[in-house]
């Protein structure tokens, strides 16, 4: 009797489109009315879109890293699956850039054929893999700060951005709150996990100032400065995992600039380089 | 990591069908295996609903009691409701 197809039902089969065949995507915003509204304004829209792209982009790469370097399988699949998200993300605002500014330009052309000046993520995504402890502390830090900022942007002028967020808002809950639970589980852990954490958030808290330090960009556009969401959520956090938050300076702006203006860490060069070498080796393949 | 408990996961993939079981995980405790079901085995947009135990809680049948255990009912075919013709439009029967 047919209750032995329960484990059909688990799938459906004639459904392929949540697998990847290869490469030739399609535009991620094909059938989307991708038209600047009147008002805003575009360039500044596209490069803000490349901004977030960037910082998905990036931040996903070194989560990538942790495959077949994390403590425990379970956690592996984790990560993979939350820089697949920041993946999807990327291709998305990656579109919308291409469109808002006239180009055309595709999200390959975006993530593979700029060089390292052009992209305009904050340092925080770039920062080289450490241990598990600050993998925690980055990815803490970079949910709860995007969180805040995509739940705002949900009101944005545009359309396309404003759904782009939408989406964004509920992969990133559930980052955060994967984030959250190994901050607690580990700051309030035995005393070695507590030491291991507290280094973690030390390392990355030098990069916080630079995710509200608001760009030209982000002023041309009306976008808000989540600062007190985060510091709420933080602090919630931070006691709960008994961790203090670090006293440490801001890693320091070279003449001013910062990831944002295209100037970066040591590490973003060496991170590029794998990223983009497939691309750059063979331009234009398809498999 | 053989520390950790292993838990055994259970899946609903549509409201209306029963939990079924789709493999196991080992996790620190019950919160943290209910999390990583989800990023085991939900991936594929499978599930509606997870449960998960503790591999230790289940009380399994014995493959030595098989015969005392399921024999005796291969012969009673009148259990079965077999002389029912079942309508078209009843499903999962």
């Amino acid at each position: 009797m047919a209750f032995d197809n329960a484990f059909e039902a688990l799938t459906d089969a004639s459904d392929d489109s949540r697998w990847a065949f290869g490469t030739g995507f399609e535009d991620p915003l094909s059938g989307v009315d991708t038209s600047v509204p009147s008002g805003v304004d575009g360039s500044a829209l596209a490069a803000y879109c490349l901004m977030l792209g960037d910082d998905a982009l990036i931040f996903s790469h070194r989560l990538q890293q942790w495959c077949t370097n994390a403590p425990e399988l379970e956690d592996e699949v984790a990560i993979a699956n939350i820089g697949l998200d920041l993946l999807g993300q990327a291709r998305l605002l990656f579109a919308r850039a291409g469109k808002a500014d006239g180009s055309g330009r595709s999200e390959d052309d975006f993530a593979f054929l700029r060089v390292e000046h052009e992209f305009r993520n904050v340092r925080l995504a770039e920062l080289e893999r450490g241990d598990f402890g600050q993998l925690i502390a980055v990815l803490l830090v970079f949910s709860t700060w995007r969180l805040a900022l995509f739940s705002r942007l949900v009101d944005s002028e545009d359309a396309v951005l404003a759904a782009i967020a939408a989406k964004g808002i509920k992969e990133l809950t559930y980052h955060r709150d994967y984030a959250a639970r190994w901050a607690v589980r580990l700051g309030d852990g035995t005393e070695y996990s507590h030491e291991r954490m507290q280094a973690g958030l030390g390392s990355a808290w030098p990069y916080v100032e630079e995710l509200f330090a608001q760009h030209d960009v982000e002023r041309r556009l009306g976008v808000p400065v989540p600062r007190e969401e985060f510091d709420e959520v933080l602090s919630q956090v931070l006691e709960a995992a008994t961790l203090t938050t670090p006293e440490v300076p801001p890693r320091a702006a070279v003449a001013g600039r910062t990831g944002r203006d295209g100037v970066h860490t040591e590490a973003m060069g060496f991170l590029l380089a794998e990223l983009q070498s497939v691309a750059r080796a063979y331009p234009g393949a398809t498999w | 990591m053989n520390d950790w408990t292993l838990y055994e996961v259970f899946v609903r993939g549509k409201r209306g069908l029963n939990h079924v079981h789709v493999g196991s995980l080992r996790a620190a405790d019950d919160e943290m295996a209910l999390h990583n079901a989800r990023d085991l085995y939900t991936r594929r947009n499978e599930g509606v609903s997870i449960w998960v135990v503790r591999a230790a809680d289940i009380t399994a049948s014995s493959p030595d009691e098989k015969d005392p255990f399921f024999a005796p009912s291969g012969d009673k075919v009148y259990r079965h409701p077999t002389f029912y013709d079942i309508p078209d439009n009843v499903p999962h029967m």
